[in-house]
């Protein structure tokens, strides 16, 4: 059945099949699950560990951060020795549910502490000294063969193409998916196939978009909304239109969300605990609002971070760019707990907490465990971090 | 060898290669489709008037008119601020957080005044090929505001770009190892006797001369990275300098040879490898001819240009009278960079450039912000420049700009929806800029009345046939109706997939 088909048969034929028999058994076929989602969440600017992960029992932990350390008190205690920041309270049920993993002491080797080259690192998956220009997710997908039913390889709801950038994908940026339709109304259709490659690849990316624009507005037609309490703020926004997108069954191996201002350098206690309560409240509702319809076992939520920051705050309140930092995997199949070693404060690297686990196992759980692709040479040999459940 | 004998060889080298395609069995005159050929490739538009004076020359002449041409200045005027003595370093402790903001907001503003400047220069310049030379150098010698931050010295970089940009390539190479943007981007600066940082000496060999894997060894950065150490900046001053305290004046062994190296040695002793004129010529051909170079022409064309001394004007006029140039099989098979569109579209339609925080945000929308290239590598370019985000947002600019005009009320300035860059962009401002970038280019872009444009043209122009000629390579994909009125038609030219296409 061609999609086109689908999409004469109402919404209703469509909602089935675009997760038809047919479908998986073409992604199974493909050698990967493109049925499944991943949802990446960039916290960009650098998100402070030591305040998200709080290791609140250790002395050192107070020492090195008399004014901004978080009060016992407050603490949502994981077990004896860590806790999190009660911002992040609301991801207490999926804590319990034993869906949500944290993951200590992600960073690599040599770390850069540029934004910029730091975030390009993390984005392409390369190695402190390597410059690669494609994102990681691109090397990975990118190879394997398209299928039509798909709304997009990936969908960016917020931030730059990051991970998903570079010409092997179709990635669809809309921070707005009614703009989205409106600019793509725009486009005249054109059926040619012409011998200039210029000219192919432009109309091969026009028809990209019109397929989108199409598959977007059946699914948007099926799920006019979701429910849930999503935070206000742009996280909040975004995850609701993720949200929206996967309750429709819309097949996108791929949607990142982003939410920015983390690069705490001055009085971080209070805007910390505001963004950190918009990645709690947002995350909770996602999950509750994937899991109504159905879907929550096809999506696994990954965070990333350009760097951790310094183990000791600075002199005006605030933490200035460090290296390894937790983050979080969520999901049905997620195994829930901690993972990796906590942040040892007695043994620091000039300053900073050691990083014990390459942020690459993380990428290589998402490629090869959670879709499925056989080993790729896209992470220098780091395997996959075993945080999934069979 | 020194550079200086370099330049003799090429004036003898130069001349009997014009010559020799002079020759009228080698070289037909051209047909005003030639010439708007030559124009868009070597330029960013092609206008009538232009198109009339290169018609019935032979290609030799009318590449030779072009090459001439070259400027080694702007005509625009910069901004005042270059010529003032910069002192690079932030406000010291004592400052208050509103002066160090005031200190901020000054360079961002300044960087925006720069690139609305270059804009200006590209769409005024009677030397187009001086600007996308430039603009070519610019992409092989990258530095980035976002990390050089001072705008002073990405425009002294830019002026030393243009100075050389049709000069001699062994003299820009030199010019660049010492360029204080560049000491600034490639970490020079932290490159000390003891302690050496290779990131200069590695993208020398790997993006400047070279290309990656080509003839070195690690071992060849490590000695080239100590005989550039010392290479340095005065802060006070935003000039470059040699400290020679910093420098290691010891023994180097590189690429065979042994000796007290210092940076001026080691770019000699790489521009004596025949592999440099072959990289070069192999990016310039993608640049100027087709995709894929044809490895027979670039090894003659290398050939000639390392003949010459890496005169740039040589490898230029070489790449342009090749039979490949002019084939037709490779005409409108390059994709128009973003500012090529931005450009060759203001100037082939006569509209007033839009003001800079605009020009600025198109950019980044479009993947070019000039002054900024993603990283070392520079821009990867060709249909690179075409995905579905890109896409999307050059159809809406053209679309505005051929709108027709916009009436002067809905036009009211938007200031405070634009603040200033912070040195890191949040998720939140991007969506937020890409938001007011739409708003901004709904009121303040001018778009062309084309009624009046079309009536303006010369006549022999104003048949579907010919303006069809004029305003695209290729043939169209949705050609217009050609009953349609003029206006109408040239708007569905413009927003037809073919005028995306050099």
């Amino acid at each position: 059945m061609r999609r086109r088909d689908f999409l004469l048969a109402g919404p209703a034929a469509a909602a089935f099949a675009l997760l038809s028999p047919q479908a998986l058994a073409q992604a199974r076929a493909a050698g990967w699950r493109a049925d499944r989602t991943l949802v990446l969440v960039e916290l960009a600017g650098g998100n402070d560990g030591l305040n998200t992960v709080v290791p609140y029992a250790d002395p050192a932990y107070q020492r090195l951060r008399p004014a901004i350390a978080i009060k016992r008190e407050a603490i949502v205690q994981l077990d004896e020795k860590l806790g999190l920041h009660p911002s992040l309270a609301a991801l207490g049920e999926a804590w319990k549910a034993g869906e949500f993993a944290i993951v200590q002491g992600v960073g690599y080797d040599n770390p850069n502490r540029s934004h910029f080259r730091s975030i390009d690192i993390w984005d392409t998956a390369s190695g402190s000294n390597r410059l690669l220009t494609e994102g990681w997710v691109s090397r990975v997908i990118g190879a394997s063969r398209r299928q039509a039913e798909r709304l997009a390889d990936a969908v960016v709801l917020g931030g730059g193409a990051g991970p998903v950038g570079g010409a092997g994908l179709r990635a669809v940026s809309m921070p707005d998916p009614q703009r989205f339709l409106r600019q793509a109304e725009g486009m005249k259709a054109a059926e040619a196939h012409p011998a200039n490659p210029a000219l192919a690849h432009l109309l091969k990316v026009q028809h990209e978009i019109q397929d989108t624009a199409r598959e977007l507005r059946g699914v948007l037609a099926r799920a006019p909304d979701v429910r849930g309490e999503f935070p206000p703020g742009p996280l909040g926004q975004q995850l609701r239109v993720a949200a929206r997108l996967i309750a429709a069954k819309a097949v996108v191996p791929v949607v990142k969300v982003a939410l920015g201002g983390f690069d705490t350098h001055a009085n971080q206690p209070g805007p910390h605990a505001n963004l950190l309560r918009q990645l709690g409240d947002g995350l909770a509702a996602f999950r509750k609002a994937v899991a109504d319809a159905g879907r929550w076992g096809d999506v696994l939520v990954m965070t990333y971070s350009e760097f951790g920051r310094r183990a000791a705050q600075n002199g005006s309140n605030g933490t200035d760019h460090g290296t390894a930092a937790p983050h979080f995997v969520l999901g049905a199949r997620a195994k829930g707990g901690l993972h990796g070693p906590a942040p040892d404060l007695a043994d620091l690297a000039n300053g900073d907490v050691r990083h014990a686990i390459d942020y690459r196992r993380l990428y290589a759980m998402a490629a090869q465990t959670w879709w499925g692709f056989a080993r790729t040479g896209a992470f220098d040999g780091h395997a996959p971090l075993p945080i999934l459940k069979a | 060898m020194r550079p200086v004998r370099f330049a003799l060889l090429a004036a003898l080298v130069a001349l009997p290669t014009l010559a020799a395609a002079q020759a009228p069995s080698a070289s037909p005159t051209l047909t005003a489709d030639d010439a708007r050929h030559l124009l868009v490739r070597t330029g960013f538009a092609a206008l009538p008037a232009e198109i009339a004076k290169f018609e019935g020359l032979s290609r030799a002449e009318a590449v030779k008119r072009i090459l001439a041409g070259a400027r080694a200045e702007a005509v625009t005027p910069p901004p005042a601020w270059t010529r003032e003595v910069r002192d690079l370093r932030p406000p010291g402790r004592a400052a208050s957080p509103e002066e160090r903001r005031a200190w901020q907001r000054q360079r961002v503003e300044e960087g925006l005044e720069l690139v609305g400047w270059w804009y200006r220069e590209m769409i005024a310049t009677p030397s187009p090929l001086t600007e996308r030379m430039t603009l070519f150098w610019h992409n092989h010698f990258t530095s980035a505001f976002r990390k050089v931050r001072a705008p002073v010295l990405l425009y002294r970089q830019n002026a030393t770009l243009r100075q050389h940009a049709l000069g001699s390539f062994a003299k820009l190479v030199h010019a660049m190892a010492a360029d204080p943007a560049m000491i600034v981007y490639l970490d020079s600066l932290q490159n000390r006797r003891g302690f050496p940082n290779e990131n200069f000496a590695r993208e020398l060999l790997e993006l400047f001369t070279l290309g990656e894997g080509q003839g070195y060894t690690e071992a060849d950065i490590k000695e080239a990275a100590r005989a550039f150490t010392g290479w340095s900046l005065e802060r006070e001053t935003a000039s470059y300098r040699f400290r020679p305290f910093l420098h290691d004046g010891g023994e180097k062994t590189f690429m065979g040879r042994t000796g007290r190296f210092n940076g001026t040695d080691v770019i000699d002793i790489v521009l004596q490898r025949p592999r440099v004129a072959d990289y070069i010529a192999e990016k310039a051909w993608r640049e100027f001819v087709s995709e894929k170079p044809d490895p027979a022409a670039t090894r003659r064309i290398a050939g000639r240009f390392r003949a010459s001394g890496y005169d740039i004007k040589v490898l230029l006029g070489e790449l342009l009278l090749a039979p490949q140039f002019w084939a037709p099989e490779n005409r409108g098979r390059l994709v128009r960079s973003p500012v090529e569109l931005i450009v060759g579209t203001l100037r082939q339609f006569d509209l007033p450039q839009p003001d800079d925080r605009i020009l600025a945000l198109l950019g980044r929308a479009l993947g070019q912000e000039p002054f900024n290239p993603p990283n070392v590598k520079g821009w990867p370019g060709g249909t690179a420049w075409i995905n579905a985000n890109t896409l999307l947002v050059r159809q809406q600019l053209l679309r505005r700009l051929t709108a027709g005009e916009i009436p002067a009320a809905g036009r009211q300035t938007a200031e405070g929806e634009m603040e200033a860059e912070a040195p890191s962009m949040t998720p939140e401002e991007r969506t937020r800029r890409q938001r007011a970038l739409e708003r901004r280019m709904a009121r303040r872009l001018d778009g062309a009345d084309l009624d009046a444009w079309y009536a303006k043209l010369d006549r022999r122009w104003q048949t579907p046939e010919r303006v069809t000629a004029l305003l695209v390579a290729v043939k169209p994909v949705n050609p217009p109706r050609p009953d349609s009125d003029p206006a109408r038609f040239v708007r569905d030219l413009v927003l037809d997939p073919a005028f995306q296409l050099k």
